[in-house]
């Protein structure tokens, strides 16, 4: 299926029509020009319209374009368009949709930070990169040109040590030892990584204000923020949301009826399985899914369809994650293979009770030990899964045979690519 | 101070617990657990062994 979007108020795709890309006549017509702010103006205004990162961790966006400013060196904007996780499309609807909302949003970060240099990696995507290649020609006054990359098609790959790593020349694997990007990043030098979402919000809050971008949304976490929703007869609906909308509000403008759901995965693979009837009130801000134990990632909302067996879906994300770690971390490299080996064994009926305490072991011993924090993302996935979907579990851990065992996979896991370069 | 690896580095050759034994545990596959506490006073000097032992260097004692 081709993911879809929602409508839903909206401001990134404001003045879009229909389907089609904004083209930087269609872009200026709606937002006109760059306003021309100096330095410190576009780190005040960001800083006082209290815009987070849209990438997943949600750090101030102001408070990191001065850190990266009060760098020794020339710095360095990298736009982070590679959306690793399989069940977000919002990253590559915006890129596909309003590209030079994007681009404005990395001019405008150069600008601040007093960078010389701008790339913009997205997955490997040949058309995607040609398109975002033409769109950038038409921009003949942007000091800063734009390189756009395309980054290996693996999972942690758009992990952002990765993509340091990557556009130095190496391997798309994250890295362990300091110094950071913000200190020494690309070419050594101090680098501002920002998900592209987050630079199309900068490139609207520069020309409308701080007071504008807050009006809408959470008070603590203000504006708005795009959600990829799934569920029963939607995959990968696009949705431009206020923050603070209830998952249960979210899902119900997007028409996905969340009723007969029995779990819903909120942030991504990397995310956490929540009961359906617990996930609908919670508001989308940080600060209230973190106390639910849960991430709000990149944005992601899965609700699994009723004729869809958690355990299934799980083994088969799991089984993904595993091929997908960087084979650097001996607990990662050994435990997600043991971890994902177990849940197949559950899901197909291959299933011995007595390895019941091994796989609670690993999921114990795995998180916390690796460079980045792709075990501990794999292992939440898995245990949330196993408490969300009690019953399912019990059934295959008692032998019993699976009602959805034979239905085809809903959650999307994408072949592994070949190399790291 | 505390022990901590490079998880990158370290290749489970397991001399640290080895030389530590009543601090560092291997897992199954044969890679140090650290809980990330305070190293007590008397198993410091062991620490710094363990570390200049490891083959790949990747045992690093941070706080010293």
């Amino acid at each position: 299926m081709t993911p879809t979007r929602a409508t839903w108020p909206r401001r990134l795709f404001d003045g879009v029509a229909g389907e089609g890309l904004a083209d930087l006549d269609a872009h200026q017509a709606q937002w006109g020009a760059i306003p021309p702010l100096s330095p410190e103006q576009i780190i005040e205004v960001a800083e006082r319209s209290g815009l987070l990162g849209r990438g997943g961790a949600g750090f101030p966006t102001g408070r990191k374009m001065r850190t990266v400013a009060a760098g020794s060196r020339r710095a360095v904007v990298v736009a982070n368009g590679a959306e690793g996780e399989p069940a977000s499309a919002k990253d590559k609807l915006l890129l596909t949709r309003v590209p030079h909302l994007v681009f404005d949003g990395i001019g405008l970060a150069a600008r601040a930070v007093k960078a010389d240099e701008a790339h913009l990696v997205v997955h490997d995507n040949h058309r995607l990169a040609t398109t975002l290649r033409r769109q950038l020609a038409a921009r003949r006054g942007d000091p800063v040109v734009v390189q756009v990359h395309e980054l290996p098609r693996r999972y942690v790959a758009s992990e952002e040590t990765a993509i340091v790593h990557w556009l130095n020349g190496g391997e798309a694997k994250p890295t362990f030892t300091p110094p950071r990007p913000f200190e020494q990043g690309v070419g050594r030098r101090p680098t501002l990584i920002n998900n592209v979402e987050t630079l199309a919000h900068l490139a609207t809050v520069a020309r409308r204000g701080d007071e504008w971008f807050r009006a809408v949304g959470d008070l603590d976490e203000p504006g708005t923020l795009l959600v990829t929703l799934s569920g029963e007869g939607a995959d990968r609906r696009v949705a431009e949301v206020p923050t603070g909308t209830t998952i249960g509000a979210v899902a119900e403008r997007a028409r996905v009826d969340l009723a007969r759901s029995p779990g819903v995965l909120v942030g991504g693979y990397f995310g956490t399985w929540l009961p359906t009837d617990y996930a609908t009130q919670l508001p989308l801000t940080h600060r209230a899914l973190r106390s639910a134990g849960a991430a709000l990632g990149a944005g992601i909302i899965a609700a699994l369809p009723p004729d869809r067996c958690g355990v299934v879906e799980t083994a088969r994300v799991a089984s993904y994650l595993a091929a997908h770690n960087a084979g650097q971390c001996g607990p990662c490299l050994n435990g997600l293979p043991a971890i994902a080996g177990a849940l197949r064994a559950l899901a197909t009926g291959r299933w011995d009770d007595r390895q019941w305490p091994l796989l609670e072991r690993w999921l114990s011993v795995v998180p916390g030990r690796g460079a980045c924090r792709h075990p501990d993302g794999a292992v939440r996935f898995v245990a949330t899964a196993l408490s969300t979907f009690a019953a399912d579990v019990a059934r295959h851990r008692s032998g019993q045979l699976c009602r959805h065992a034979g239905a085809p996979a809903w959650l999307p896991v994408p072949s592994v690519a070949a190399g790291w370069r | 101070m505390r022990i901590t690896v490079n998880p990158i580095d370290c290749k489970a050759h397991g001399v640290c617990a080895e030389m530590l034994p009543e601090w560092i545990e291997l897992d199954e596959w044969g890679y140090p657990i650290l809980d990330g506490e305070e190293l007590p006073a008397q198993l410091v000097a062991h620490a710094r062994r363990a570390a200049k032992a490891c083959p790949t260097l990747a045992v690093v004692l941070r706080g010293e």
